[in-house]
């Protein structure tokens, strides 16, 4: 061959897999260009706003809106009574339940949805807002998922009244969901109850929020001359919006358009359907005016989906070298007012069942009851619905409590009990069949990164000069292995509202040989941009740099379950690299065509279809995709262009190591991260920027909620932690430096090996930063402490270990 | 999140300020950097109808580091942080100050806005407290002198009138050992407990001693028995304690999400003998 550049260097041009590629959005982003839902200015648009219920419980005894109506500028009013002869006063959720859209008799919970009032401006729909009068009754509140169970609790649902059976079958209480069960309970039971040693506690994890940058919100437009409806709004999964709405509001599928533009941050607060959607909607069929709704910071910190709330009571049996024997687990799950979840219909309580987490238990059970509270609906956010975070924290926690009862190092106990790199593929006493992983190679790259003998020498140090009366600072270091359960998934076993879990990629190669793909999946952030464009510059050869990705217009793209659940890279990027393939066999018949060789000649070679054994013999992506267009080849049809739906064979299983080292003081409560390792494996690296961002990000949110972040309700309901002031968000300030490192084992029915990585940092940050405060106070006797770790409640901790003195 | 309607004024002067509060009585309230009020006005908690904007009168900028100290009303938080006279005559206001919210938050709230405000949880409050400071107020009948300890009544009750404004804080170039320390859950956070103390020293005794804290009751607290339990003392253990013990018989927090009373009550301690600690190393 001449002058031709040799194939790495081909390679590298592409920007392909495990290219760290620069985000192709954030030139945007970083100048304000963005566009998102509150851009949107259409002319004549009215803007909604919502009167919500200052009671966590009450009965709604009138509404008188002549007030509001009276103010100039106010277009309506909207109340149950007006959504009831459409069939809208209530909608169904995703979870089998359903949900007022507006309170229809009573309200359930503080922010919860009265009226909607539509104005020409949002300042007068919010003084509108002011002068609905409301008369309510209050009644008794409960707001602890153990007391609505008592048989004289309030009666919370009477809509529910005389339903003994629930979506997930037989409900035994009036404000009982469903119990659903995993496992062998009597098996377990009995290993447990056999042991040499048993460890059992509570866990609770508490009542959190993601709290997006921006807030949801949408613009609804009904155009009443071709008959259809436009809906801009921050779904993360708009295909399913768009049934959801077409189902609900009877108006054909094809007349309607969802779109989702830029979206500020998801974490699945924005999977759900809101009533503001409903309302909003509602209000442009009836005045045939687009009309905005986007919701405050406390509204959406009060009534959007919030995420955990799962009493989680564990048993863990072991042998006196630490062998684990049997794990039980009840959960009692506080679902607030309505289930709201976002659930595959056979998993109510999401993939909970993940809870033997990294480690080869024989015999396990889980059982979980759903109740209703006097709270905020939709445990949708931070995987709330697939309950992986739950269990991984659940798991990692009891681990660490049974190392305690063995006397025994927790790294060591991990070590013991890890499933083994020959065991994969592996299934679980729960009955999930993990897909790769290499556990103990992981776990020893991290322990000799932190120099773990090392830290502990130096806390036994401490705790030594603590009781010498010379410091009173103690040094934590928090453990965890996680293993994730991502990519829903198989459609015969994973659906939305009935919808399977696949997801899709449709690619379209353009002449002068850069293309356009759109895929059923929405970025609310997370660069699909920059990184489907690698999958799709690695199996079709097109620099990733002419490939534009389009996602989040119902009428364009493909249809698809959308983004949240880490199931855009395992979904819609094996979707991704199918479709790219298929470009690709068609290709090469093209290049077999035009080189006058059999296809079985050709070989591929980053960009080009080359003739085996004669180099100097090829054709490029490039060419061949204008011999699509220009030349009439026997037996192929012009262009090209492929769709793919896929349907993930199973799960994947990213897994990762994190330590924390932690400094606190036992007088004030204050606390300060030294060290954050995390080593993260999610199979193939697809932009390692890009994960280490992701990473990053998902690192500080488990700050966040370890270490201050709640929704704390007081006993009368009332939202205690409404606003930024008492909700913590961390800033650059409290944000700890990250100290990133990673593994590499694919998965193996991945078309490209990836795992997906956006909530592994959440899901293992946690028990890492809670292992820690833990571990501080381990030398001390203490077992268990619930989260938050905030100042007070640290202190509290030393104050009962008699730390003050 | 939306305020409701108001009407915004600019006056040049404070006499044109102080003629529209007289003019529009308790409908009119005062805006300075607008960092406490506007959060008050989106959540409704607060709806004046008429606002009066101090941003257009030169006369409240200025500041004097003399032997007495001057600072006028709308000095912004960051242009105390950094001014080179301050940091000389009073470094215990930067101390203070950057423990203030955030970087947007000083560069727009005020001194005067600040201390007039009467929240317990702002900081200058007990910092005035502690340097004995006088505010100067001007209104209807003229101008007069208040001192910062008679000033603060109940949460957002002080001794000004309310067709008054404040122009101006004052007070003498205080002693050398200072330190403000503030225990908070995180940035743009209030205090759980803050403690500001300045300590006069002279041949390893402490000739003077004052002592304030932030957020520890419903209006800022000027502990004149902590500063009494240290005067004579070398600061050893004891003289702190007892400082401490004082402190505690005139603070009187109230449970809220930062914890519970007795937590309060306790980082009060803890915070106090670390600022005398760091005072006493300075003095
Ligand atoms: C996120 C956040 C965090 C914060 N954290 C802290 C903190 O940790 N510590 C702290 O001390 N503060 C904190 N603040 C408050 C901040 O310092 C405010 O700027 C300050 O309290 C008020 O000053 P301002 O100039 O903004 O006054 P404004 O908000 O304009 O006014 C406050 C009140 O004082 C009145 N007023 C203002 N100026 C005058 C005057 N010259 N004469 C008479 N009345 C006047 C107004 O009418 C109003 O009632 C925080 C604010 C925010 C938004």
């Amino acid at each position: 061959m001449k002058d031709l550049p040799d194939s790495a260097e081909r390679r590298a041009n592409l920007k392909g897999l495990g290219c760290a590629r620069k985000r192709v959005e954030d030139a945007r982003f970083t100048q304000g260009k963005g566009n998102y839902v509150d851009d949107i200015k259409l002319p004549g648009m009215l803007f909604g706003d919502f009167v919500r219920s200052p009671y966590a419980h009450a009965r709604v005894k009138s509404i008188d809106a002549s007030a509001a109506l009276a103010l100039p500028g106010v277009v309506a009013v909207l109340t149950a009574k007006d959504l009831e002869p459409l069939g809208l006063h209530w909608m169904p959720t995703l979870a089998g339940d359903k949900q007022m859209v507006l309170a229809d008799g009573k309200v359930l919970f503080q922010g919860q949805e009265v009226a909607f009032v539509v104005a020409t401006d949002r300042y007068i729909a919010a003084d509108a807002v002011e002068l609905v009068e409301v008369d309510y009754e209050d009644l008794p509140v409960v707001v602890d998922p153990f007391k609505a169970q008592e048989p004289d609790a309030p009666v919370l649902r009477e809509d529910l009244a005389g339903v003994t059976e629930g979506a997930h079958g037989p409900r035994r209480h009036h404000n009982h969901i469903f119990t659903w069960e995993q496992g062998d309970a009597e098996g377990a039971t009995a290993a447990i109850d056999g042991s040499e040693v048993i460890a059992e506690e509570t866990i609770y994890y508490h009542r959190t929020h993601p709290c997006p940058l921006e807030t949801c919100g949408c613009v609804a437009s009904m155009d009443k001359v071709n008959g259809k409806l436009t809906v801009w709004g921050t779904f993360q999964a708009p295909h399913v919006v768009r049934t959801v709405a077409s189902l609900l509001s009877g108006i054909d599928e094809h007349n309607i358009r969802v779109v989702s533009p830029d979206i500020g941050g998801g974490f699945g607060n924005k999977v759900g359907v809101y009533p503001g959607y409903v309302c909003s909607i509602v209000a442009t069929i009836v005045t045939g005016k687009p009309v905005k709704w986007v919701e405050d910071r406390m509204e959406n910190l009060m009534a959007t989906a919030f995420a955990r709330d799962y009493w989680m009571k564990g048993r863990i049996g072991a042998t006196r070298d630490g062998r684990i024997t049997g794990l039980h687990a009840h959960v009692t799950a506080d679902h607030g007012a309505f289930d709201a979840c976002a659930d595959p219909t056979k998993f109510p309580a999401g993939f909970f069942h993940i809870c033997t987490g990294s480690y080869d238990i024989p015999v396990a059970y889980c059982a979980v009851d759903g109740v209703y509270t006097n709270k905020a609906p939709g445990g949708v956010a931070y995987r709330c619905s697939f309950r992986v975070t739950e269990a991984a924290y659940f798991i990692e926690r009891m681990i660490e409590i049974l190392a305690i009862r063995l006397g025994m190092d927790a790294a060591e106990l991990r070590r013991i009990n890890f499933i083994r790199k020959d065991q994969f593929p592996y299934i679980s006493a729960l009955g999930w069949e993990y897909d790769s992983g290499d556990y103990h190679t992981a776990w020893d790259k991290a322990l000799k990164a932190v120099d773990y003998e090392g830290l502990r020498r130096e806390q036994a140090e401490r705790v030594e000069a603590f009781r010498r009366g010379e410091t009173r600072k103690l040094l934590g270091i928090g453990l965890t292995h996680f293993t994730e359960i991502v990519g829903a998934g198989p459609v015969k076993n994973c659906d939305i509202l009935g919808m399977g879990m696949f997801d899709s990629c449709e690619i379209r190669i353009h002449p002068t040989g850069s293309a356009i793909a759109r895929l059923g999946t929405i970025s609310q952030g997370q660069g699909h941009a920059t990184t489907f464009a690698q999958i799709l510059a690695s199996e079709t050869g097109i620099p990733a740099d002419k490939i534009t990705i389009e996602e989040g217009d119902t009428d364009t793209a493909p249809y698809g379950l959308g983004t949240y659940g880490s199931r855009s890279t395992p979904v819609a990027g094996a979707a991704t690299a199918m479709a790219g393939r298929k470009i690709r066999a068609k290709a090469q018949m093209i290049a077999a065509y035009l080189l006058e060789v059999h296809d079985d000649d050709l070989e591929w070679d980053v960009d080009r279809f080359a003739v085996k054994g004669a180099p100097e013999r090829f054709k490029t992506m490039a060419e061949i995709a204008y011999a699509a267009y220009n030349q009439a080849i026997p037996g192929l049809e012009p262009g090209l262009e492929a769709v793919s739906y896929y349907d993930p064979p199973n799960m994947t299983y990213p897994f990762g190591a994190y330590i924390c080292v932690m400094e606190i003081d036992v007088d004030t409560g204050e606390w300060q991260v030294r060290q954050f390792y995390a080593l993260d494996d999610c199979g193939t690296r697809i932009n390692p920027m890009i994960i280490e961002g992701q990473v990053h990000g998902g690192l500080t949110e488990a700050l966040a909620i370890a270490m201050g972040q709640e929704i704390a309700y007081d006993d009368m309901g009332n939202v205690r932690t409404g606003t930024l002031m008492d909700f913590f968000l961390p800033t650059a300030w409290e944000t700890p430096n990250y100290q990133t490192d990673w593994t590499e084992t694919p998965s193996p029915h991945h078309p490209i090996g990836a795992k997906g990585v956006g909530e592994s940092p959440n899901v293992g940050g946690v028990p890492a930063f809670s292992n820690a405060v833990h571990d501080a106070f381990r030398a001390f006797g203490l077992t268990q402490t619930h989260m938050p770790h905030d100042h007070w409640r640290i202190w509290r901790t030393a104050r009962d270990l008699g730390l003050h003195g | 999140m939306i305020p409701a309607r108001f009407d915004y004024h600019r006056p040049d002067s404070v006499a044109a300020a102080v003629g529209l509060l007289q003019q529009h009585g308790d409908e009119a309230r005062v805006v300075a950097g607008g960092h406490s009020l506007i959060p008050m006005m989106k959540l409704r908690m607060a709806a004046p109808a008429h606002l009066v904007d101090l941003q257009g009168i030169a006369a409240l900028r200025g500041i004097e580091a003399g032997e007495r100290i001057r600072i006028g009303a709308m000095v912004t938080q960051s242009e105390m942080i950094a001014h080179a006279g301050l940091a000389e005559a009073a470094p215990i206001l930067a101390e203070a100050a950057r423990q203030i919210a955030d970087p947007q938050v000083r560069n727009l709230g005020t001194v005067g806005g600040n201390v007039a405000n009467g929240d317990p949880g702002n900081d200058l409050p007990a910092l005035m407290l502690c340097l004995d400071a006088t505010f100067t107020l001007e209104g209807p009948e003229g101008v007069r002198e208040v001192a910062a300890r008679g000033f603060y009544e109940a949460p957002y009750v002080t001794a000004r009138e309310e067709e008054e404004i404040l122009t101006a804080v004052g007070f003498d170039r205080p002693a050398r050992g200072f330190a403000y320390e503030k225990q908070k859950r995180k940035i743009g956070d209030y205090a759980t407990a803050a403690a500001a103390v300045l300590i006069g020293a002279e041949g390893g005794r402490v000739v003077s001693a004052s002592v304030a804290m932030t957020n520890v009751a419903d209006v800022p607290v000027f502990s004149a028995a902590a500063g009494e339990a240290l005067v004579s003392t070398d600061c050893a253990a004891d003289a702190v304690a007892a400082a401490v013990a004082a402190m505690q018989g005139d603070i009187d927090p109230v449970e809220d999400n930062r914890g519970p009373v007795e937590f309060k009550r306790h980082v009060a301690g803890v915070i106090l003998t670390r600022a005398i600690a760091r005072a006493w190393s300075r003095a």
